[in-house]
């Protein structure tokens, strides 16, 4: 299988299984794209995240784009993000088409009191590992403690609290050398 | 021209969204309902709905419905209308996709560099309680139900949670079979 190809088919089927928002695909992409594809390690997937987390546009279709201009330049990201978005235009069209009353559907409601949950643990998930990967500490332990807070608790925008841990590490790294 | 209209305006939507699609349904709600009547607000609520039961990042997913009933609105054919909706979801990608084609190429280049190697050292861990903070908003009685009104369905959504926690993390499920797993469970009990 070409590289496109494969680039095609792994990002159409994260972008098919991304329900309930761009958080809920980072494990089902950890998975495809760190331990099965092998493309990026766990601290570069990690990084993908911030930079996605970081720029305008849509968090699936940016991590997308970055790994798949990561692998094949230019061309890779297109085919990443394009692959991204297909499963969702396919299924909003048909549903634009044929079945106006999708959303009253009662099997339809019934599948996703079952979904929601899990996508919530799905999310909740990586965490664990990620921290192992992040190199967790006594003396960082609070970084994402107080981000958990600063988000949840307080509303504060993740922009601000990427922005304000970039310019610390950014200084602390100066002051160290 | 709707479809030059269409162009303009997710594309608008596209580079002012930062964090993620809940953050750009009030933009997408001002512009297309308000200033441009593409559609009443029960049927921007519809899309909400939608959206939410259907794969896919929600920006796509409301820019291609909202293109396809614009140009049926405006008076032009299904196929019309089917052009609308690719053109809308095209047009919220392109311009973030320019910007982060610039970041990424940026990165890769200067990846080991000190000053790089530092940001991301202090951005790792925000990124853990950025996911951490998500999963805890997520905590709702819209995904786990009310439990004083329906405690049947509390409990069952915290088990489901359980269960899913437990299987991807400790036993290694793939989430894509844990998603099907929890939606079959989820037709057989209610």
């Amino acid at each position: 299988m070409g590289i496109y190809t494969d680039i095609f088919l792994t990002f159409a089927k994260i972008g098919s299984f991304t329900l309930g928002g761009g958080y809920a695909m980072v494990q089902i992409m950890e998975k495809e794209v760190v331990d099965k594809k092998h493309w990026l390690d766990k601290e570069e997937f990690m990084d993908t995240l911030v930079v996605a987390q970081s720029t305008p546009g849509l968090f699936a279709i940016d991590m997308a784009s970055h790994i798949g201009l990561k692998l094949k330049g230019v061309t890779g990201g297109i085919v990443g993000a394009l692959a991204t978005a297909l499963p969702s235009i396919v299924a909003i069209l048909l549903i634009a088409i044929f079945f106006q009353t999708f959303k009253d559907n009662v099997y339809v409601e019934k599948i996703f009191m079952g979904v929601r949950p899990c996508v919530v643990a799905l999310i909740l998930a990586p965490c664990f590992g990620m921290a192992k990967k992040a190199k967790l500490n006594k003396f960082n332990w609070w970084i994402p403690l107080v981000t958990v807070v600063l988000i949840a608790a307080f509303g504060v925008s993740p922009i601000w609290c990427i922005l304000a841990a970039g310019i610390g590490g950014f200084i602390y790294g100066k002051l160290k050398s | 021209m709707i479809f030059l209209e269409l162009f303009y305006v997710f594309s608008k939507i596209g580079i002012f969204n930062f964090g993620g699609g809940y953050a750009m349904l009030s933009l997408i709600q001002d512009e297309v309902v308000n200033k441009h009547h593409w559609m009443t607000i029960n049927e921007f609520t519809d899309i909400v709905a939608i959206s939410q039961s259907t794969p896919g990042p929600i920006g796509i997913n409301c820019a291609t419905y909202t293109g396809y009933t614009a140009v049926i609105h405006a008076g032009y054919p299904t196929w019309a209308a089917i052009l609308g909706a690719v053109l809308a979801s095209l047009s919220v990608i392109w311009l973030p996709f320019i910007l982060m084609v610039s970041i990424s190429q940026y990165l890769i280049k200067h990846h080991n560099s000190k000053a790089v190697t530092n940001i991301f050292g202090t951005l790792r861990p925000v990124i853990v309680g950025l996911l951490a903070a998500a999963a805890i908003m997520l905590m709702s009685k819209e995904n786990f139900g009310n439990p004083a009104e329906s405690p049947f369905v509390f409990v069952l959504s915290v088990a489901i949670f359980l269960l899913a926690f437990v299987g991807t993390r400790l036993y290694k499920v793939h989430p894509i079979i844990m998603i099907l797993l929890c939606g079959l469970a989820g037709l057989l009990i209610y």
